[in-house]
């Protein structure tokens, strides 16, 4: 295999992992996870709370938010 | 300065961040005081005294690492270390580390200062230190990197913050730039001779050129403009799922911008055109990134009206999206053909440089100063309001000034008789860029004025104060 193959793989490789990480941060799954990670800098001076599992403290949608 | 052994409450590390924030502002000043010298001497060529360290030649390699690297380093060290700490809820990995950054960069500063009016140079643009500061350097970037990762690892919030993705990328990719653009063969201790040769040094030079734009003086201030902006309108980020694209369309696209620096030179035709091709893609992560900062003020627009530092903050963005706008449309062949080597250049640097870098730097620091020194806001914010008009104005003097002298000087140069000869000759164009030149040095003068004003108030807001370290809020208990 020449170097001309392993860059055009390379490529793909890359292209294929950017809409991989598109898919990925326009899942559902991801919707309340981001709106909180959206208010790190906002509360920072609060104490952080439970990570998961406890029920977000957050407003749901972040754009809205107060 | 101590971390807490015993002591009731931990503490962030703002000292750190207090000694690169003044030195900023004081950078600035330096660096774009030399700015106005130049400029001053394209207009008037026999100002100073006709001494080698005078020159232009010397005077201009001073001015952009100054600016880049004393005014804009010491931003992206003060304002990463800053979020860093508080997105993460943990002091700096190492204080002694962090000291250590600060007095090696400044360190760096100094040499800087010295040996390029000495002519002492590897001339490679915005590279030119030579071989024993680039040493330092490279020293100082891997402590930084230390300090940076290592108080990430140590986080107690476990989502990363997208401005520390940010700061992550512009740290690395700063790391591997320097390092691979800078290697030499040493001939003695002040001169050294590239490692490459040709048009494979012309190349690396502009990967590496090109990438100083897109992770110093972008990546960075992203991250800055990540926290700030939220902080300041009271709001989170418009799109969090659009910062992590735009994070990640960033880093994949900007490495290979770097040819369109190389258009029509000997370096091979397919290069130029993959060079061309992504500075077009990067109009989209760009204009990503500046919408989801813009629309952060969606239901706060009033806020524009009563806060200066906003003001900085949003226009900054507004010339982030003018310039990239601007950089992938003088990439094409053709409109570059026309925009190389002439004004146009100077004035898409300048409109970059002083709108989206400069002014978000500036908006960061009035938001920064007095809460590391235990006050709410700056001692006059009237005259935050002051500097960025004056810095406006000036901003728009420079680059209309230059975009009309460039287009004239592409214009006259490419210009030829019914004979095929040249229309104009090249001194021609140099005078007909004459007035612009004038104008031009009217809004640097403006612009470095406004930095005059934010020195006054940042002195009045730290003559009287005592610095403050804020306390790191404890994690909640379980049951809390």
């Amino acid at each position: 295999m020449s170097t001309g193959d392993l860059q055009s793989i390379l490529t793909l490789v890359a292209f294929v992992t950017f809409i991989g990480i598109l898919a990925w941060a326009w899942s559902g799954r991801r919707r309340e996870a981001f709106s909180e990670a959206a208010r790190i800098p906002l509360d920072d001076d609060a104490p952080f709370r439970a990570p998961r599992g406890a029920p977000a403290q957050v407003d749901s949608d972040s754009r809205e938010a107060r | 300065m101590q971390a807490a052994t015993g002591s009731p409450e931990e503490t962030y590390n703002y000292r750190v961040v207090r000694q690169f924030a003044i030195m900023t502002v004081v950078w600035g000043v330096v660096g774009m005081l030399v700015g106005v010298i130049i400029a001053a001497q394209l207009a008037w060529p026999e100002l100073l005294p006709s001494v080698p360290w005078l020159s232009y030649g010397r005077l201009r390699p001073l001015h952009t690492n100054a600016v880049i690297f004393a005014f804009g380093g010491c931003a992206l060290f003060a304002c990463s270390y800053y979020v860093v700490q508080r997105t993460c809820h943990a002091r700096l990995l190492s204080d002694g580390l962090a000291a250590f950054t600060f007095w090696g960069w400044q360190a760096v500063i100094v040499l800087a200062a010295i040996t390029l009016p000495l002519g002492m140079t590897q001339g490679k643009e915005y590279a030119e230190l030579e071989w024993p500061i680039d040493l330092l350097i490279a020293v100082v970037w891997v402590s930084y990197a230390v300090v940076f990762f290592g108080t990430i690892m140590k986080r107690r919030i476990p989502h990363i913050y997208v401005a520390n993705w940010f700061f992550g990328a512009f740290i690395l990719t700063v790391a591997i730039l320097h390092i691979v653009n800078s290697a030499f063969s040493p001939a003695s201790f002040t001169k050294s001779y590239s490692a490459y040769a040709g048009v494979q040094d012309a190349m690396i030079q502009w990967w590496y050129g090109h990438n100083a734009v897109g992770f110093f003086l972008t990546a960075g201030f992203l991250g800055m403009m990540y926290y700030f902006i939220p902080k300041q309108a009271g709001r989170p980020v418009y799109s969090y799922r659009l910062s992590v694209v735009h994070f990640w369309a960033l880093i994949f696209t900007y490495m290979w911008a770097g040819p369109h620096h190389l258009h029509y030179t000997a370096l091979p035709d397919w290069a130029q055109s993959l060079g061309m091709v992504f500075s077009l893609i990067l109009l989209a992560p760009s204009w990503g990134g500046m919408i989801n900062g813009i629309m952060t003020l969606s239901g706060a627009w009033h806020k524009l009206r009563s806060d200066p530092i906003l003001k900085f903050l949003v226009t900054s963005l507004s010339f982030y999206g003018m310039s990239t706008f601007e950089g992938p449309m003088m990439s094409i062949k053709t409109v570059n053909a026309l925009s190389h080597y002439t004004d146009w250049t100077i004035g898409h640097v300048h409109s970059g440089a002083l709108g989206w870098v400069g002014m978000i730097t500036i908006g960061c620091m009035y938001y920064l100063i007095p809460r590391l020194f235990g006050r709410t806001e700056m001692h006059s914010v009237r005259a935050i309001t002051l500097h960025f008009w004056v810095a406006t104005i000036g901003i728009v003097l420079y680059i209309t000034a230059m975009w009309i002298a460039g287009v004239m000087q592409g214009l006259m140069w490419r210009a030829v008789n019914a004979d095929g000869t040249l229309t104009y000759t090249f001194v021609e164009s140099v005078k007909a860029s004459w007035p612009y030149y004038v104008v031009r040095l009217a809004g640097g003068v403006l612009y470095l004025g406004g930095m005059l004003v934010m020195c006054w108030n940042v002195w009045k807001t730290v003559a009287g104060s005592r610095p403050v370290d804020a306390a790191i809020p404890a994690p909640a208990m379980a049951h809390a």
